[in-house]
């Protein structure tokens, strides 16, 4: 269960005003995706609900509960890259999380209890079609097995929200369908919200539940920076046929 | 013919060549030596190497009369047991600052301007003071030693995690990281092989660390060594010695390098 509320936020850096009056409800298990021109705020936005970065005013909630002005587990996020850590294998990247939340002071498990979060890595491995990379470091690994790799990172935590920032933007076209039935299989399974900012147009409308385009609202040629972006188009898209299944 | 710039020597080849310098500098001493010791027998500045060799087998394999000790292995055994104390604490101490440092921003806000300055002090002129301090024994030394190679170890590694990418660390804060467990799962293990690294640049200033103080105030050590016997211009002694110490440090350099790519095969690059 995880449904947000983004209630009149407005983001500022200095005079420039970056996010105007944004208002926004989504259900439970909803997949939001969200373009935009580059610059426009699409990414503010999701480290806003991220909690790298906290509003100008305004609140955002989850579950009706003001989010932490930091990140926390209830919120996996998948950065376009450099989210994995480089010193651990596939398999450690993922049990990882299993033992940080295990093992508060010393963020390792030791005997049967790392057996079964290892077993439990395992299968989400297996899931992400990784089983084969078990033990292999993230740099002997492709990008696209790079994303699968933190998208399974990010899942096995059990996040009520997904916050996905551009995931397949550095992948090779030919991957992406993969990527793309992969993310739905996963948001289906695991019911999470989903926020996935994408540049790609095609992407946000065979992916998402909900598409929100990001613009400016008013525009002022002799400041620019004086108005900010919001919400210029949110289009309901229910669950496109071909994915129902999966 | 190809551009130098595509011609890449095979493995005999680049064995050789590196060997070669090594021969040319040995056979222009030998002459020059013996050229010097044609004319005066006596010379001491290029001694043959067979005087060398024997200095090195009375240092090395017979009783010195006064102290009943091997003089080359004691001197060894007190030089490296002050320089593997100093770059321990050292690498102890400049990890847990770094950590602390790079992770903590109050931390990083609190010590950080302390330790760029600190690192400029230069060491030997803080000697004196250590020496008035810590007496004359194997602390002052030591301290000497760790003054010279901390700050700058502790400044590489406080870099080197201010340069993981913030992407890590949101990552793992959303997989439920508290601090502790960021520093000690996160940062500390991708700090570990930079630790080697900055150990092997900072072995040159430990040495010379080391040597300075030996020279000043010491009754064995390899430094200790080279200064007594520098009164009687035995460079029949000095030379080996000099030979053996840039042994010693080679080796160690190896040993650690064999270390970081052993228990860090990740952080080794790609080849």
């Amino acid at each position: 269960m995880a449904t947000v509320s983004v209630r009149n936020v407005w983001k500022r850096y200095g005079a420039q005003v970056v996010l105007e009056n944004l208002r926004l409800e989504v259900a439970d298990h909803e997949f939001v995706t969200i373009v935009g021109a580059s610059g426009c705020g699409k990414s503010t936005f999701l480290r806003l609900l991220l909690g790298t970065e906290q509003p100008s005013s305004g609140t955002i909630l989850i579950d009706g509960q003001p989010i932490r002005p930091e990140p926390d587990p209830a919120r996996g996020i998948v950065f376009q890259r450099y989210s994995l850590f480089p010193h651990l294998t596939a398999i450690g990247n993922l049990v990882l999380g299993l033992e940080m939340k295990r093992s508060r002071l010393l963020g390792r498990l030791f005997g049967a209890r790392r057996q079964a979060a290892l077993r439990e890595a395992g299968q989400m491995l297996e899931a992400v079609g990784l089983a084969a990379a078990r033990d292999r470091y993230p740099a002997q690994l492709s990008g696209g097995m790079q994303q699968r790799l933190s998208i399974a990172q990010a899942v096995i935590c059990g996040p009520k929200i997904l916050l996905l920032d551009e995931p397949f933007g550095a992948l090779d076209p030919g991957i992406t369908a993969d990527m793309h039935e992969l993310i739905r299989r996963l948001w289906s399974e695991h019911r999470m919200t989903v926020f996935m900012v994408s540049h790609d147009i095609r992407e946000s409308f065979q992916l998402g539940t909900r598409l929100l385009t990001f613009d400016k609202l008013r525009h002022d040629a002799q400041a620019p920076e004086a108005y900010g972006a919001g919400i210029t188009y949110d289009i309901p898209l229910g669950r496109p046929r071909h994915y129902a299944g999966a | 013919m190809r551009r130098l710039i595509n011609q890449q020597p095979g493995r005999p080849e680049r064995l050789a060549l590196g060997i070669l310098p090594f021969v040319l500098l040995l056979g222009v001493y030998v002459i020059a030596s013996q050229l010097r010791l044609a004319e005066n027998p006596d010379d001491k500045l290029l001694p043959s190497l067979a005087s060398m060799g024997e200095r090195i087998h009375e240092y090395a394999f017979v009783e010195d009369e006064r102290s009943g000790r091997y003089l080359l292995w004691s001197d060894t055994a007190a030089s490296l047991k002050r320089i593997g104390t100093a770059l321990a604490i050292s690498a102890t101490a400049a990890l847990l600052l770094a950590l602390a440092i790079g992770v903590i921003p109050r931390v990083r806000a609190l010590l950080s301007p302390l330790l760029s300055t600190v690192a400029m002090i230069p060491p030997l002129a803080v000697l004196p003071i250590l020496f008035i301090v810590l007496g004359l024994e194997e602390a002052a030394k030591i301290a000497l030693i760790v003054i010279g190679v901390l700050p700058c170890v502790a400044r590489d590694l406080s870099l080197r995690v201010a340069e993981l990418p913030q992407e890590q660390l949101v990552k793992a804060q959303t997989l439920g990281a508290s601090t502790w467990q960021l520093a000690l799962r996160v940062v500390l293990p991708q700090t570990l092989p930079r630790l080697i690294d900055a150990l092997r640049l900072s072995m040159g200033s430990a040495w010379l660390f080391l040597i300075a103080a030996e020279a000043i105030a010491s009754t064995e050590g390899l430094g200790y060594r080279i200064f007594l016997v520098r009164r009687y211009l035995a460079m029949d002694v000095i030379l080996p010695y000099v030979v053996w110490i840039t042994l010693l440090a080679v080796l160690s350099d190896w040993l650690l390098r064999r270390l970081r790519a052993h228990a860090f095969s990740w952080a080794e690059p790609e080849r």
